[in-house]
């Protein structure tokens, strides 16, 4: 498009000859311009018109249509039942190896309030404050007035409260039904079981869901409704568990423990029969998690599958036993065993100083608990077969057990791995692990070397796992355990007609920084019975025991945890169907009364 | 002859005021304002009267004021229409200041009734809402701004309506009254609009929006479950949305009668926000599909016809005026169906409000002003065509 110039010379000139105003010529175009703007404006406010136009139309016809899909649509009675999706409650029971029961489903009521049908708000709250205690009654009254209609106030009641609730007699009270989690042992397998919370409630139900431990774990099959009918089958055993809890606890109030683990595991097949923890808890009152301070402070930390501890001298067995089964040396074999060994700037020493040497026997390294030694015994493996060999045994990963805390727990094994790690590593030391990763690994040598995974399920098959140590070395391995109780560090450890095999482990705490706490020793008792035909492996973990009847205290595995396996085992083995072999010799001064 | 010879005797050069301005008024528009007032008085018969037993008053006591506050709205109508543009713009400029200024006052002198935001003054006998005066003045200040950016040298209009959307916009939040505040800055954006806002400008907000939402919708969980919910999950039958859709549903196509419905007992707005409730259980569906096509007149007539308008000020404020109208009774209507998230926004006409119905005749009276027929200077384009 030309533009025509405001002021074009021509005319304006032409315009001051006439003597014109020049000025309206500028006018005049000023005006013209203006009208073609105005006009190309116009055209485009008429299509935009068009267009606001079409959309109100449209988004009127769109009220209209769905207007009428409403009032075509049936119309639902108000109904005081809850509207939507019926929430699933049905949750599947736990049970033991023997269907007795773990975990089941109570029904109870939820109370809840409609506030709008309140006759008497004011009494309401005084006598509910006065049926619950922990209730304010001013803070029930002011939320039965502040506008809201609907509250809930108790989540459960026992039947006597249900029964004094119905008693006030205000229609605005009402109970919406519920299935609850009911524990009937109470603290019994709190570490296993975990514990259980409401997720979406609703008037007429609430979802029960796992918040821990194997209710968690199991949720998705818990709460299957093809399922709900079938009990979860675990591999526990109510009365081995409770005996071991017993033991347990005393043990570490004897101990002077913080707390403590026991695991005991079928070493044919991994299931574990009887796993605790102290101290412990109430599932069907699960304390809150912690938010503060260290978590393993807490009842609920589970010791046996949640802690990671160095579990020291107890490593020593799986040197010997892979030196055997590599040909390097046999349990007669003499090891260099003399103490303080010196590998580079590392003095390797061993208990209280002592010096076993100058040569020992693999058999009494084991029952002796020689650092030196199993430093040479690894140095001859080297650290590849020796990483490899522990990995085999499950001792790098978190366990598989079916506990939701158990993957947090990953053992904890340094970055790289030097020669001295391989040292220090063959005698437990620089490499952590759970209990429940050390009974796994004692389980793949007792049962003859088949490699065991452990669980908590009730299974029927003994372990197809791969092969790890050839039986022959395997049988040899617990020989030489057998020896640590008859004759070595836990000889506190023997019971009368189970001959017990085990290896003792001391190892002080780490400080998080890095570096030991002096004090603090974690104490392991790792055994296995009975060991002509090992059927059982036993874990015992105290942490921070100090046995104290002596002069001083005593910190070591065999004054601590030795102890308490061996009254476990004293106690469990008849209800495992194990029977004592008593010796033939006592039977030479009698006769068979026959006739 | 005499009159030949010294001109005719002074006569009236122009039509009498009243026939021209029934000549020119757009009357399908004008005959549908009237009648959603009859049908707001119908149902106000309905609506009110459990409001006025529940405050202990004469049961007709609401339909009484509706009609008495209605005759305002009427003479409003009557007399705004029949102003010119120009007349309508000092008026309406005049009525935004002192609106404007109302609203200032209100955290002053201004009341809550108890309902948490303070929107009223109160006079004893009567109660005045501001906001709702402030609406059809503000939107013919904004034309008025903007249609004078669109002259040749002058005012920066577009940029000082846009201020003035933001400061109004600001006093209505803070009262809060987001309904009010959304309603204003639609107005000013329809007006941007249709002034010619550059379209880069308009895809690019839509682009956001859309991007945005689609984005929130998609790593928000919350988001895209409150999205979900809202659209598709089965209403709360005792919520107040939940009466509303039941009632439609009780009505069904032609009612359950007059006086029979249930719905007006148990809802507190029902004679306000959830009017259209009360008509679809009393009267049916088709009594709301005929308010839906009443509004749909008024507002795309009025469009239509301003698509002819030369003078920007008139058509921009007619555009305004039409819009707000338009999406009021829309917003109210589309909360009833659950097409839009609840708000509290009267029916124009139709609820019950003595503000809102008188507020509503000056909007539509302006509107009427600002569409009706006039000289478009057509015959000036058929010549110009041939040049």
């Amino acid at each position: 498009m030309t533009r025509t110039p405001l002021r074009p010379l021509a005319r304006i000139l032409n315009a001051r000859q006439k003597g014109e105003n020049p000025d309206s010529i500028e006018r005049e175009n000023l005006r013209l311009r203006h009208e073609v703007m105005r006009d190309k404006s116009r055209g485009s406010a008429q299509l935009r018109l068009v267009v606001l136009a079409l959309s109100f139309f449209g988004a009127f016809t769109l009220i209209g249509a769905r207007m009428g899909t409403i009032a075509a649509s049936e119309p639902v009675e108000p109904r005081t039942a809850s509207a939507g999706t019926e929430i699933d409650a049905g949750r599947a029971d736990i049970v033991d190896r023997n269907g007795r029961i773990l975990a089941t489903n109570m029904l109870t009521h939820a109370l809840y309030v409609q506030t709008r049908d309140l006759i008497d708000p004011a009494r309401v709250a005084k006598e509910l404050a006065a049926i619950f205690p922990d209730l304010d009654e001013k803070t029930l009254l002011r939320r039965f007035t502040d506008g809201r209609s609907f509250l809930w106030v108790r989540k459960v009641l026992s039947p006597e409260q249900m029964q004094q609730v119905h008693e006030i007699g205000d229609p605005g009270l009402l109970f919406g039904p519920r299935e609850m989690r009911l524990y009937p042992n109470g603290t019994l397998a709190a570490h296993v079981l975990g514990g259980s919370s409401f997720g979406a409630e609703g008037v007429n139900s609430a979802e029960v869901i796992g918040t821990a431990g194997l209710e968690k774990f199991e949720d998705a099959r818990l709460r299957d409704p093809a399922q709900a009918g079938t009990p979860l089958v675990t591999s526990l055993d109510i009365t081995v568990q409770a005996a071991v809890e017993d033991v347990l606890a005393s043990g570490i109030t004897m101990m002077n423990a913080k707390g403590g683990a026991a695991i005991l595991m079928d070493v044919n097949t991994g299931e574990i029969v009887a796993l605790a923890a102290g101290p412990t808890f109430d599932p069907n009152d699960r304390p809150a998690n912690p938010t503060s301070g260290d978590p393993s402070d807490s009842p609920l930390f589970n010791r046996a599958v949640q802690g990671v501890y160095e579990l020291g001298s107890t490593f020593k067995i799986f040197a010997a036993s892979q030196a055997i089964e590599l040909g390097l040396v046999t349990p007669e074999t003499l090891v260099d065993a003399n103490a303080p060994m010196y590998y580079g700037k590392f003095k390797i020493n061993e208990f209280e100083g002592h010096n076993y040497g100058p040569m020992l026997s693999v058999s009494d390294i084991i029952a002796k608990s020689s650092n030196v030694g199993t430093a040479h015994i690894a140095m001859m493996i080297g650290g590849e077969r020796q990483q490899a060999f522990l990995k085999s045994l499950g001792l790098f990963d978190a366990s598989p057990v079916e506990l939701v805390e158990a993957k947090g727990a990953k053992p904890l094994r340094p970055a790289r791995w030097p020669e001295i790690v391989t040292i220090t590593a063959a005698y437990g030391h620089g490499i952590s692990g759970s209990p429940l990763n050390l009974a796994a690994a004692y389980a793949s040598i007792a049962n003859g070397g088949i490699k065991v995974t452990p669980t908590l399920l009730k299974r029927t098959e003994p372990m197809q796992g791969p092969r790890i140590l050839s039986k022959a070395v395997a049988l040899q391995a617990v020989g030489m355990m057998r020896r640590v109780v008859t004759e070595g560090t836990a000889s506190l450890g023997d019971v009368p007609g189970y001959a017990v095999a085990g290896k003792t482990g001391t190892a002080e705490k780490t400080r998080k920084g890095g570096g030991y706490i002096k004090d603090k020793v974690v104490n392991t008792f790792a055994s296995v019975f009975p060991a002509n035909d090992p059927k059982y492996v036993l874990v015992v973990t105290l942490d921070e025991p100090s046995e104290n009847t002596g002069s001083k205290p005593r910190r070591t595995a065999g004054w601590t945890a030795v102890p308490v396996a061996a009254e476990i085992i004293r106690r469990a083995a008849p209800l495992l169907g194990l029977r004592p072999q008593v010796e033939a010799a006592s039977l030479d001064g009698l006769v068979a009364v026959k006739n | 002859m005499t009159e030949m010879v010294y001109g005719s005797m002074p006569s009236r050069v122009s039509e009498p005021v009243i026939p021209r301005w029934w000549r020119t008024i757009d009357k399908w528009s004008l005959t549908a304002v009237l009648v959603l007032f009859a049908i707001g008085l119908l149902l106000g018969l309905a609506a009110s009267v459990p409001l006025a037993e529940r405050n202990g008053l004469d049961p007709y006591y609401y339909v009484t004021r509706q009609a008495f506050f209605g005759g305002m709205a009427l003479a409003a109508i009557f007399g705004v229409s029949m102003l010119s543009p120009a007349m309508v713009r000092r008026l309406g400029v005049l009525g935004f200041a002192l609106s404007f200024f109302a609203l200032m006052m209100l955290p002053i002198f201004g009341t809550d009734f108890g309902k948490g935001a303070i929107r009223w003054f109160s006079f004893g006998f009567a109660s005045v809402q501001p906001s709702e005066f402030l609406k059809p003045g503000f939107m013919v200040v904004i034309a008025w701004l903007t249609a004078s950016s669109q002259d040749l040298n002058g005012p920066p209009g577009k940029f000082i309506s846009f201020a003035l959307t933001v400061t109004v916009v600001l006093f209505l939040a803070f009262q809060p009254d987001f309904g009010q505040a959304m309603l204003v800055l639609f107005g000013w954006g329809v007006i941007y609009f249709v002034s010619g806002a550059p379209m880069i400008l308009i895809v690019t907000v839509m682009g956001l929006t859309g991007v945005g939402g689609f984005a929130a919708y998609h790593s928000s969980e919350h988001f895209a479950r409150r999205i979900d919910g809202f659209l598709n999950s089965d209403v709360d039958p005792r919520s107040q949305m939940g009466y509303a859709t039941s009632a439609i549903q009780e009505g069904g196509f032609f009612g359950v009668g007059v006086g029979e419905g249930q719905v007006k007992w148990t809802l507190p707005d029902a004679h306000t926000d959830f009017i259209i409730a009360v008509a679809a259980e009393e009267y049916g569906l088709v009594l709301v599909l005929v308010i839906i096509a009443l509004y749909a007149t008024v507002v795309v007539r009025s469009l239509i016809r301003l698509t002819r308008e030369r003078d920007p000020f008139t058509r921009l404020a007619g555009t305004g005026l039409a819009c707000i109208f338009g999406v009021q009774a829309m917003i109210n209507m589309g909360v009833a169906v659950r097409l839009l998230p609840a708000k509290g926004m009267t029916l124009p006409f139709v609820s019950y409000g003595g503000s809102s119905v008188i507020a509503a005749g000056i909007t539509v009276g302006m509107l009427l002003a600002m569409t009706r027929a006039r000289p478009q200077g057509e015959m000036a384009d058929l010549f110009r065509r041939g040049r």
